[in-house]
């Protein structure tokens, strides 16, 4: 069904508004986007021109209020939420600026929560797990608890819970926005990997142009609207 | 990992309050055991009791004497079947921490009326009638004091006294008897009558109440309303009434007591109830952000819903089988010293697999608000603006 020059994002005259009490803010009034499989974007942009509120619809955890939004093959606007959470489940891979590690479990078993979803055995669960752990570099840490862990090292944990159920599609809303810069260019970098090596395609939002520069091309939202700026690969 | 384990993790995140919630379920389903278990014991003489049994007592109260005369002109009434007197004996052996249900009855007719309830060997019953001293002494009390048919034992009253001053009687055990069917008490003590009402040195030729069995329940109505038409208008009017609303007066004066433990334990129960539900409201809001988080990793609502009842049910049971164990223990333990007060005490199987059932309504119902809070939760809000 889908060839592998189909978009990995297909957006058309999106629309999304947000009412508060009577005063109603509109965040995107007709917003067209095309994103390619195994692209690498870096979303850039003022605050509150609703960059977040963007990766939310694309993730399918907000609703748009008219117009099509097309997700890795499916039709978001189209889904019922049981649906939407089945979908994502498979699809998409989420990462936080905070990391949102559950402080309760261990590095290994908050990698494995998206596996309870799937009908992996245990065995083949903890394979995926180690497999996941050992892309971000994190093997030797295991048993460890997020309190245990630097900032990098929880995101590293977060990056591998969001690869582990192998999504196509990655949404990274200021991944290093809490980190120094040393730090976030290890997670960049293993960013960069995953989109290069793994052929994940890869929206993230940053403040940083030099996050930035690790994404293939960035684009500049404004106003609702976007503005594009081609990067050197 | 499994969802239980998660559900496990979750608990006991905050060890502290959740052992705080643990103890406060224990101690209410440690209450509930015993209490329940205590009811069962008093409502037993009720279930006992069989229908076509009528009991005749002093109308002022069951407490309240009547004329040893009476035993003939009711028995004399038109659909009395069989009949026997019983006088309270108030004895105790040895000390007066001993206590024991002793009665003094007409031998041969009590055990005609009680013989549906108990084996009574030909032995036994012959020595009940022949011997003015003997008494009768059912399984359950030979058992407990270690006595032998042949026995000389002193027993004593804390209401009745000997002509010659004494308050104890040496009594001789001319034969013991069991239960036939399973609710019948053989905690029990039987004497002559006769002997008691010629030795003792006031309230002679006064019985405490009559047992009575009709020719069939069709007749208890009008037996009832002749017995007690017979005596209206004496010295000593009657109250004819069902053997089950007898006991049911008789174990009254505990019952009363027991109804006002039952609503301040209630009270507890339904305090506990409030502070557990509102503990896990708290729990689960500051838990907000981590329940947007699973929800965009895929958990559905349903499944977060049932993870949070799960949680409030494992509670419940991990505090709530404790207690039941706690109320084994304290009934356990008790039981010896209120076995002639409350003889059927015992948490039986039932009242465990109830308080069972009551452990999962409990953990449902402090669940369901935060469960369902959690279910409906908005992904985007939960997740706050970053
Ligand atoms: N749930 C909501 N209810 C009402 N208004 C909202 C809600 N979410 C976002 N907004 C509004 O939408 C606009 C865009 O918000 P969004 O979080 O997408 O911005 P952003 O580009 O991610 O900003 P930042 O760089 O600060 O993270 C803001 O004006 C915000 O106030
Ligand atoms: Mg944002």
């Amino acid at each position: 069904m889908l060839s592998p020059t189909d978009p990995m994002i297909d957006i058309v005259d999106l629309c999304k508004r947000f009412t508060k009490g009577k005063e109603t803010i509109t965040i995107f009034d007709g917003l067209n986007l095309a994103i390619p499989r195994g692209d690498f974007v870096a979303v850039m942009g003022p605050s509150g021109s609703g960059k977040t509120t963007l990766l939310n619809l694309l993730g399918g955890i907000d609703r748009s209020d008219a117009g099509g939004i097309e997700v890795a093959g499916e039709r978001l606007d189209r889904l019922s939420e049981s649906e939407l959470s089945r979908w994502r489940a498979s699809h998409i891979g989420f990462i936080f600026q905070f990391y949102n590690l559950m402080p309760m479990l261990t590095a290994a078993q908050n990698v494995e929560l998206p596996l309870l979803l799937t009908r992996l055995g245990r065995k083949e669960r903890r394979q995926r797990v180690e497999t996941a752990l050992g892309v971000v570099g994190l093997a030797d840490r295991v048993k460890h608890y997020p309190k245990e862990m630097s900032g990098g090292q929880q995101q590293r944990v977060a990056i591998a819970r969001a690869i582990v159920s192998d999504p196509a599609l990655l949404l990274c809303d200021e991944p290093t926005g809490d980190l120094d810069r040393a730090t976030a260019d290890e997670v960049l970098s293993i960013l960069q990997v995953l989109n290069r090596d793994l052929g994940k395609t890869i929206v993230m939002v940053t403040h940083d142009p030099a996050a930035a520069q690790y994404a293939k091309r960035s684009l500049h939202l404004d106003k609702g609207h976007f503005i594009e700026k081609e990067l050197a690969a | 990992m499994n969802d239980l384990i998660l559900i496990r993790k979750n608990l006991f995140r905050r060890k502290l309050r959740a052992i705080l919630m643990m103890v406060s379920i224990l101690i209410a389903f440690a209450i509930f055991g015993v209490l329940a278990s205590f009811e069962r014991a008093f409502n037993a003489g009720q279930d006992r009791a069989t229908p076509d049994r009528l009991v005749v007592t002093n109308k002022i109260s069951f407490t309240q004497p009547l004329p040893i005369s009476y035993y003939n002109r009711v028995a004399a009434v038109d659909g009395v079947a069989q009949i026997t007197h019983f006088s309270w004996f108030g004895g105790y052996y040895q000390e007066p921490r001993n206590f024991l249900v002793a009665f003094a009855v007409d031998p041969e007719n009590w055990m005609k009326l009680r013989d549906s309830d108990f084996v009574f060997s030909p032995e036994a019953r012959a020595a009940f009638i022949r011997e003015r001293t003997g008494v009768l002494v059912g399984a359950r009390m030979m058992e407990k004091w270690g006595w032998k048919v042949g026995d000389h034992i002193p027993i004593s009253s804390n209401i009745w006294s000997q002509k010659n001053r004494s308050h104890a009687w040496d009594f001789i055990i001319v034969g013991s008897f069991s239960a036939r069917i399973p609710q019948a008490d053989t905690n029990v003590m039987l004497m002559g009558y006769d002997y008691f009402n010629e030795t003792r040195s006031f309230g002679k030729d006064l019985i405490s109440w009559l047992s009575l069995r009709t020719t069939s329940v069709a007749a208890n109505e009008r037996v009832t309303n002749a017995i007690d038409g017979m005596f209206a208008n004496s010295p000593y009017e009657t109250t004819t009434d069902s053997e089950k609303a007898f006991n049911k007066a008789f174990a009254a004066q505990l019952g009363n007591i027991a109804l006002i433990v039952e609503l301040v334990v209630g009270a507890a129960f339904v305090t506990i109830l409030m502070i557990v539900g509102n503990t896990m409201v708290m729990t689960v809001r500051e838990r907000t952000r981590e329940i947007g988080v699973l929800k965009t990793l895929g958990f559905s609502g349903g499944r977060i819903l049932r993870m949070v009842l799960g949680e409030s049910i494992l509670l419940a049971l991990l505090g709530g089988l404790p207690g039941l164990g706690v109320a084994l223990l304290l009934i356990t333990r008790v039981r010896d010293s209120l076995m002639s007060f409350v003889p059927t005490l015992s948490l039986y199987p039932d009242i465990a697999a109830a308080a069972v059932g009551l452990m999962v309504v409990f953990g449902i119902i402090t669940g369901l608000v935060p469960a369902l809070n959690a279910m409906r939760l908005n992904i985007v809000t939960a997740l706050g603006r970053s």
